[in-house]
């Protein structure tokens, strides 16, 4: 069997990746030059506890199972998940009804451990949360991830066990007879395929659309985001903050990043479903200023003179407000789309959802491999070693000493070896490594970063992009 | 007739000169001292100025050595000097001071490198 | 791993550290190592080909590498003095006195009697004055585009435009024009330019480059590389007016909003600055703590490299001094009064003499700054064109200090 996943985000990598357990033939299409950089690459990365997900919608089937394969998919793929915990703040008296609200709901959606917490318990826990703050709805099993380098570190295994990844690789139709999948067509060529995954992000209706599957109409909904610099705000709170949620959706949270930095956003806001619209990551005045005022409101003591980066992200919002998961009206056409919050979470429990869907759907029994590898190593950060192992192995491998961004300590080595598992971009190297990610953003290492990839990838340093085809770093030469 | 504002650079003081051009002649105000008329002068007749660039080199550790004329070249003249920069090679190793180019386009000032480059042989 | 014992331990050797170096072995002590990250000594020197450098140092104009040249020329003077590259401080243990140092060669725990604190200052990013618009590729800092067109060979673009007036700022502006980029204008968001008047001229009015005060980058788009940049004129309080937007078409915008010292490694067990984030340090270049002196762009931003060296070098003194008699003289604070807005060092250390760095508030056109300690007048001078931008350097030798704390104010 040819199954062919299109979108090589957290939802399709997991989905090649539980497929990848089974003897079928799995292709990963992914337009981008990476994984892991379209909706997957700008979210919150939060792994939310799930009290959130109205009971009966399809959200709510897949947020807290997800949430709970976390953590066996962390420690099989090495990927950095952290359970720190939600507070969701109520400041008047309406908020701390719909509080309860939530913890019935959650209560309906099995999430495990809510509580209720008083002002007191909130400020001694957090102390830098407004003091006007009443009551709180505590979630201990909330955390937050790498959502991109889930995505990789589920290609990387998939791909280890016998999966192929196609990167600049886009679907331009998809042909079907008689109601049944039969063939792909990219850039890169024709594949014959019985099964399309359908996972792909924002893009995902137009792909339906190619099959004449069924599907929901998507348009994207923008989140701005301001991240403030761990050296100044490392601490600044330690669990997920959330204000309660309206019917605009969970709303702008102050949490921890896995990096050690604090995140504020996302905004909310509803763009046209126009292609144009759907690549158009800007940030914006507005979207600062109500970052910065709900930001304040939450914890007065957030300075943004300590921002380091701003970015934006899409969520494919579809008219539901829900996921579109499952069978279609064409045979061996599945959809994982409109993943819009709580997608990240929800991805491992819709991948294990989707094998049991394909042999239902199919009619067929997968068989499974016997020697499947389900363990991903990490690359090795040299600098979280104690002093005495890390020498040890600087002297076995000099690059392990050699440090190349000084902010967030990468040795040349981790460089290496990003390169190694498929960076070709100084992105590449960025997200599966973390530097330029620190206090300099790149100011000190940038040079060092492009001089490596180029000299490893035997092109001039002219060649390096930042992250596509056309985001060249250096034109020409200043004396030749 | 022409008129030009400028600070002087001579000293910190750094007086706001007013020099003036009339048939032929040059007189500066607001100077507190004469190397301000000197300055004025010669900043409106012919502005010098030191050039700083950088020439290639070839088989040395670093791909460009820093250079500098080592005396104030007429301004207008900057242009066609970089031409010649551009064009310019040396071989590593360079020392600071060493005279890349003599009296460029017959000014006086000779183009010196203000770096070490040290040769590395490539196998 | 290996355990070293060192008399001074510097760390970073840019013109901070080598100027330290030679303090410390000048002073007299076993030996000084100096532990530089860079694949070479120098710091910034080595990528700041232009002129400006060693007029008071060396009595004589300079370019950047030339000055790093002639400091490294006297440090190889000293046999004491050890300089070893591409060593990268991972932790310091401040009780224990450890610093843990990692190379191509492993792992060193260096145990210094004294450390010299010389890490410089890093250049605020992008992300840090939150700018509305894209992330597309052609966006740097100065100093990383003066790294690739000095050092590396390469030009970051053919259309630039630039953010700041600041020396680092106007110098790019020339540098890429004489090599053939068009620098489209360079804005500021004061309303008045912060780098000297001098580069003004020779930057920027010989090449007739645009120069925008009052105004600021209000957006920046580009799908993959920079296709556009919006400025806008900002009012009094430093917000841009809707209507006064301008639209420039360039594919590279080059950013020198400013530099913040590198104190983050120490800020658990040194006073730090919180608004300048500078190590705090008394007027031998001591810290909060005793063994700790810290000198150069990581105490304070400064104007002249000829002044981060000296400062370098009587931080070194007193670092070795400290080693040899554990020096600890009495200390008294050193207030801002009127007018200033920033003021360096901290601290007054009786047998020092007095360097001061101070900034204005605001521009002052004609005024007196005056030094007080308890209710004498140790200093007064009139002053001139007084402007928050050019860092103002003030000498009072020890023989006219007494005890007691200081107030430095400027009058107008």
């Amino acid at each position: 069997m040819r199954v062919a996943v299109v979108g090589a985000g957290v939802v399709g990598a997991l989905i090649a990746r539980e497929l990848s357990r089974f003897h079928v033939d799995v292709m990963i299409f992914e337009k981008n030059t990476d994984v892991g950089m379209g909706v997957t690459k700008a979210n919150s990365a939060i792994v939310h506890a799930g009290y959130d997900d109205e009971p009966g919608t399809v959200r709510s089937k897949f947020c807290v199972p997800g949430n709970a394969l976390y953590t066996e998919l962390a420690k099989d793929l090495q990927f950095d998940l952290k359970r720190i915990g939600s507070l969701v703040l109520a400041f008047r008296d309406e908020e701390v009804r719909i509080l309860e609200e939530l913890y019935k709901r959650g209560e309906i959606n099995n999430v495990p451990g809510l509580e209720i917490w008083d002002r007191d318990k909130i400020l001694s826990y957090e102390p830098n949360i407004n003091p006007e703050v009443i009551a709180g709805l505590w979630a201990p099993t909330a955390g937050i991830t790498e959502p991109w380098m889930v995505a990789m570190a589920a290609i990387e295994n998939a791909v280890d066990n016998g999966a192929h990844l196609y990167l600049e690789t886009e679907v331009y139709d998809i042909e079907t007879i008689e109601g049944r999948v039969k063939k792909i067509i990219t850039n890169k060529g024709e594949f014959e395929v019985d099964i399309v995954i359908n996972a792909a992000g924002m893009y995902a209706d137009e792909i339906a659309k190619m099959a004449s599957a069924d599907y929901v109409p998507l348009h994207p909904r923008k989140g701005e985001y301001i991240l403030l610099d761990k050296q100044e705000f490392n601490g600044f709170v330690k669990s997920i903050l959330f204000p309660t949620p309206s019917v605009l959706g969970k709303g702008t949270l102050v949490t921890p990043t896995v990096d050690g930095g604090i995140l504020v956003g996302p905004t909310a806001v509803d763009m046209p479903p126009e292609r144009e619209f759907r690549e158009d990551t800007s940030t914006t005045f507005e979207g600062f200023e109500a970052l910065m005022s709900k930001a304040l409101k939450m914890t007065p003591l957030i300075d943004f003179r300590a921002s380091i980066k701003t970015f934006a992200g899409l969520r494919p919002e579809s008219p539901q407000k829900d996921f579109l998961v499952g069978r279609t009206n064409i045979f061996g056409f599945f959809n994982a789309m409109a993943m819009r919050s709580p997608g990240l979470t929800a991805a491992p429990a819709i991948a294990k959802f989707m094998v049991e869907e394909i042999q239902e759907a199919m009619g067929e029994t997968l068989s499974p491999k016997s020697d499947f590898k389900p363990a991903r190593e990490r690359i090795k950060k040299y600098a979280d070693l104690p002093p005495s192992i890390w020498d040890e192995e600087i002297k076995k491998d000099p690059l392990a000493g050699k440090m190349i961004c000084f902010c967030n300590k990468v040795t040349e080595r981790e460089i290496l070896e990003a390169i190694r598992r498929g960076a070709r971009t100084i992105d590449g190297v960025k997200f599966r490594t973390r530097a330029m990610f620190g206090s300099c953003q790149g100011g000190f290492c940038t040079h060092r970063i492009m001089k490596i990839l180029a000299r490893e990838l035997g092109v001039d340093i002219a060649d390096i992009k930042l992250r596509s085809d056309k985001s060249f770093v250096l034109m020409g030469q200043v004396r030749k | 007739m022409r008129t030009e504002e400028m600070v002087c650079i001579m000293c910190p003081l750094g007086c706001h000169l007013t020099v003036r051009e009339e048939n032929g002649e040059i007189t500066v105000t607001g100077n507190r001292c004469p190397r301000g008329v000197e300055y004025g002068r010669q900043e409106l007749t012919e502005p010098l100025r030191i050039l700083t660039s950088s020439v290639l080199v070839e088989h040395g550790e670093l791909p460009l050595v820093s250079v500098k004329t080592n005396k104030p070249i007429p301004r207008k003249l900057i242009m066609q000097v970089m031409e010649i920069l551009k064009n310019t090679r040396i071989e590593a190793p360079v020392r600071v001071g060493d005279v890349i180019i003599n009296n460029i386009l017959n000014t006086g000032a000779d183009i010196i490198a203000t770096r070490n480059v040290e040769r590395i042989d490539v196998a | 791993m290996v355990e070293k014992s060192v008399d001074v331990l510097v760390i970073g050797a840019g013109a901070a550290g080598l100027g330290a170096a030679i303090g410390a072995a000048r002073e007299g002590v076993n030996e000084v190592v100096i532990v530089e990250r860079d694949e070479r000594s120098g710091g910034i020197l080595n990528q700041c080909i232009h002129n400006g450098f060693g007029l008071h140092y060396f009595r004589e104009e300079l370019s950047g590498p030339e000055y790093a040249e002639r400091v490294k020329k006297i440090v190889h003077q000293y046999p004491n003095i050890n300089v070893k590259v591409e060593q990268y401080v991972h932790q310091i243990d401040y009780r224990r006195k450890e610093v843990v140092v990692a190379s191509t060669e492993g792992i060193t725990v260096y145990k210094p009697k004294s450390l010299v604190v010389a890490t410089g200052a890093r250049e605020r990013p992008m992300g840090g004055i939150l700018v509305p618009g894209t992330r597309p590729a052609g966006v740097f800092t100065a100093g990383v585009a003066q790294r690739f067109v000095n050092l590396e060979n390469r030009l970051p673009g053919k259309r630039a435009i630039i953010v700041g007036s600041g020396d680092i700022g106007l110098i790019m502006a020339r540098r890429l024009t004489l090599e053939g980029v068009e620098v489209v204008a360079v804005v500021e968001r004061m309303p008045y330019p912060g780098g000297l008047e001098r580069n003004i001229r020779q930057c920027l009015k010989d090449f007739n480059i645009p120069l925008y005060l009052s105004h600021t980058v209000v957006g920046i788009y580009g799908k993959e590389r920079l296709e556009e940049v919006v400025i806008a004129q900002l009012d009094e309080n430093y917000k841009p007016i809707p209507g006064t937007e301008k639209k420039f078409k360039v594919d590279t915008l080059v950013l020198s909003v400013g530099l913040i010292p590198q104190s983050t490694l120490f800020k658990d067990f040194l006073k730090i600055d919180p608004w300048t984030k500078g190590i705090v340090t008394s007027s031998s270049g001591r810290s909060s703590l005793n063994w700790i002196f810290a000198a150069g762009n990581c105490t304070v931003i400064y104007d002249l490299v000829d002044w981060v060296t000296e400062e370098g070098s009587v931080a070194g003194k007193f670092a070795a001094m400290y080693v040899k008699s554990n020096w600890e003289p009495a200390k008294f604070f050193i207030e801002k009064g009127q007018n200033v807005g920033i003021l360096f060092p901290a601290w007054y250390e009786e047998g020092t003499n007095l360097n001061l760095y101070l900034r204005v508030k605001k521009p002052i056109p004609e005024g007196t700054i005056r030094v007080k300690q308890r209710n004498n007048l140790i200093y007064s001078k009139k002053h001139l064109n007084m402007l928050p931008s050019e860092m103002l350097s003030i000498k009072i030798p020890e023989s006219k200090i007494g005890s007691g704390d200081i107030t430095v104010e400027v009058l107008e």
